[in-house]
């Protein structure tokens, strides 16, 4: 049976106006029938494009084939043998790019719903008891440094595979960006610990407060007897502009902004995070971080501006939460780029920007954005998040000198993700850069990969 | 015992209270300058400058001023408690390297930051002068510690211990007969901005130890930034000394203003719940 339907199941959301006003997730996630009705739309193609768009290979014509018999039980552990995140991927993955963008639904029509289907498998497992055993532990001790999506991806391989995992994290809370930068409306942190719970049943041990380079060294960890060592330290510090008045109270880098309301709660009224509400809020940038602070801003009560140097089809950030951050209220200032923060007071007053036109591509296919001459205007504002993304953190660089990294600060690796250490391996964004969760997850999967070969040798 | 237990709990004077927490891992890797980050209940994450370790029991000393709903939070911590969460040691150590004589200078809390760089100092065979500002006499802490290991003179804005005044005045004083190649300094951003335009003019390499507001510490937030010789710097990872000389002072006082609004509302609402309590 296949349902001829041309576009995707419509998925239930909070509505606009309600959600505004609250951090609770905003897509509601879709009911059995939803998800069944959904499921069969897929045509079960023999040569699977959506599974050979997947950074991490899900099988998805078989797990979307146990949706429609309802056995969701086996839908679950077809995703979890190449996914140990579904719930996480289900709801944070740009499937428009990746596993959609392949789907054969999608030449006539819309292409399955495959995000939402993964997020139903994944929310419907955890809603019921499981009684998951940990694999006997006979295998040599792995450090995994950093508990974030490639961290936990890479623990979550090894630990099946039957080694020893320890996972260390500087914060005080597991994670990593799934919960000090994505936040609580568009991935609800319960999903995430429950995630790690899971792995604890696998008998991964976490460690929290501790900093690698600086708590404990890497030499330190070999020492220990950890066999080899992952080092998922993620994105480092967050770009500025270098425009003048960027050091005005009131200029917050996305991060910050983020991990105030997210990691240390200044959402909830009995939070002690200081915080500033602007009236008015200019949030610099277009990626998902960028949507990420502009619709947490939206939620502290602010009016938001999203002012983005190149025009709305260049917006790097998931189609989806463009979409809601429209309905939420999102104003977009495009071809649009600031060059100073106006102060009064030694607060931020304004942000003075230039008209952009695009010109010819770049280096990365995009038209490059050019100033359009006498331009220049002001936007009113009290608040500026600047989401420019991130360059390498230097911390562990500095502890660790025989650690290679390149002119950016990028920890080198070779084709096994092997650093210039022996049997110290690196993924995520402390290699790549920025980039998103199911890459460096899909990393994490391949130094688990490469570890095991080598150890077993 | 457990990781993170209060062994020692001491008031140095009304509002600043002296924290011995049981950590081997950071009480070893410790060295003077560095600080660690502290998350007690409901509070910030608040970065501490290590006050002094006990390797062989594996304690480190920490010291806060009382000033909003997070110290007031850790003030309330019993001896016995333990800690929910404490990171680090993090940041660079003070260089210390090559000094002949060195002038440690300290504004309130910040002898407490200053205490172990006169050590290391000393111990490196450095001679080392000590002065140490309070307000008045019924603050001042620390002062039989520094003088084991410094000539030690105390300033009181009101005169009640020792010299009146400033800690500028007596380093003014100082400059005309001593000659140091080195300034250690930690306190009040004014006083650190008023230190280090006296000895840029006598060219005397000063380092200041700086405390801007800071989230998680490990180069993530972009929090602590500040301005280092015209450019972006961060405490966390970058610091936290920096070249007196070339710090934009203005800057960070102004950037310091930003919660204090927020913070004086989060106290009085802190301190009337206690009452109702």
């Amino acid at each position: 049976m296949i349902n001829n339907q041309k576009t995707k199941t419509p998925m239930p959301i909070q509505d606009a106006k309600l959600r505004i006003k609250n951090f609770d997730e905003v897509a509601l996630g879709y009911t059995l029938e939803q998800a069944q009705n959904e499921a069969l739309r897929c045509l079960s193609c023999k040569n699977s494009p959506c599974t050979s768009a997947c950074p991490v290979g899900v099988n998805i014509k078989d797990f979307i084939a146990f949706i429609k018999q309802g056995d969701f039980e086996k839908a679950y552990h077809e995703i979890a043998k190449t996914n140990c995140l579904p719930a996480v991927c289900g709801r944070v993955c740009p499937q428009e790019t990746q596993c959609e963008s392949k789907c054969v639904c999608g030449i006539k029509g819309q292409p399955v719903a495959i995000g939402r289907l993964e997020r139903f498998v994944a929310d419907w497992y955890a809603q019921h008891e499981h009684n998951l055993k940990a694999p006997l532990s006979t295998k040599q001790k792995i450090a995994v440094v950093g508990s974030g999506p490639s961290g936990l991806a890479c623990a979550g391989d090894l630990a099946k595979l039957g080694y020893k995992v320890t996972v260390f994290e500087a914060l005080h809370t597991l994670g990593g960006v799934l919960v000090y930068g994505i936040p609580h409306f568009r991935l609800p942190k319960e999903i995430v610990f429950k995630e790690v719970e899971n792995l604890k049943k696998l008998g991964v041990e976490f460690c929290c407060d501790v900093v690698v380079g600086k708590t404990l060294d890497v030499d330190e960890l070999k020492n220990d007897g950890f066999s080899a060592i992952y080092l998922a330290t993620g994105a480092g510090l967050p770009k500025f502009m270098n425009i003048k008045g960027e050091h005005l109270s009131g200029v917050y880098s996305a991060n910050e902004y983020l991990t105030r309301i997210n990691l240390m709660k200044a959402y909830q009224p009995t939070s002690t995070t200081p915080i500033l509400k602007g009236k008015k809020v200019c949030v610099v940038g277009g990626g998902n971080v960028a949507m990420d602070a502009a619709r947490s801003a939206l939620r502290m009560g602010s009016e938001v501006h999203v002012v983005y140097r190149r025009s709305e089809k260049e917006l790097p950030a998931r189609k989806e939460e463009i979409e809601h951050g429209k309905e939420e209220g999102l104003i977009f200032d495009f071809l649009t780029n600031p060059i100073e923060v106006l102060e009064k007071d030694g607060f931020v007053r304004g942000l003075k920007c230039v008209k952009m036109q695009l010109g010819a591509p770049d280096q990365s296919g995009r038209r490059r954005p050019e100033v359009i001459e006498n331009s220049q205007f002001i936007i009113d504002c009290d608040l500026v998040i600047m989401a420019l993304g991130t360059s390498p953190n230097p911390l562990l660089k500095t502890n660790t000198p025989n650690l290679e990294t390149d002119k950016w600060g990028c920890i080198v690796v070779d084709e096994n993700l092997q650093t210039s250490i022996e049997n110290v391996y690196a993924g995520g964004d402390a290699t790549t850069g920025s980039a998103t969760v199911i890459l460096a997850m899909s990393q994490g999967k391949k130094a688990a990969k490469s570890i095991n070969e080598k150890l077993s040798k | 015992m457990k990781l993170n237990t209060i062994v020692e709990k001491q008031q140095l004077n009304d509002t600043v209270c002296l924290l011995g927490i049981f950590n081997p891992a950071v009480a070893t890797k410790a060295k003077a300058g560095q600080f660690v980050i502290l998350q007690h209940e409901n509070s910030e994450r608040i970065p501490l400058t290590i006050a002094d370790c006990n390797k062989e029991k594996g304690i480190v000393y920490v010291v806060f001023q009382q000033v909003g709903v997070s110290t007031a939070i850790i003030n309330q911590a019993k001896l016995g408690d333990v800690i929910h969460h404490f990171v680090g040691p993090l940041g660079n150590h003070t260089n210390t390297n090559d000094a002949k004589y060195a002038c440690v200078i300290a504004g309130g809390v910040g002898c407490a930051i200053a205490l172990p760089v006169a050590k290391a100092l000393s111990q490196n065979g450095t001679k080392v002068d000590a002065i140490l500002g309070f307000r008045s006499q019924n603050l001042v802490f620390f002062e039989e510690k520094f003088q084991s290991v410094a000539s030690t003179q105390i300033v009181t804005n009101d005169g009640s211990l020792g010299q009146k005044g400033l800690v500028t005045d007596v380093l003014v004083e100082n400059l005309n007969k001593k000659q140091y190649d080195l300034v250690f300094v930690v306190g009040p951003l004014p006083m650190m901005k008023a230190v280090g335009d006296i000895t840029k003019n006598c060219n005397i390499k000063t380092i200041a130890s700086m405390n801007p507001i800071m989230i998680d510490g490990t180069g993530m937030c972009g929090g602590c930034r500040l301005t280092v010789d015209g450019k972006t710097a961060f405490a966390c990872v970058d610091g936290p000394d920096f070249d007196a000389h070339k710090v934009d002072f203005d800057q960070l006082i102004a950037r310091n203003k930003t919660y204090q609004q927020f913070e004086r509302h989060a106290y009085e609402k802190h301190c009337n719940l206690l009452n109702k309590q």
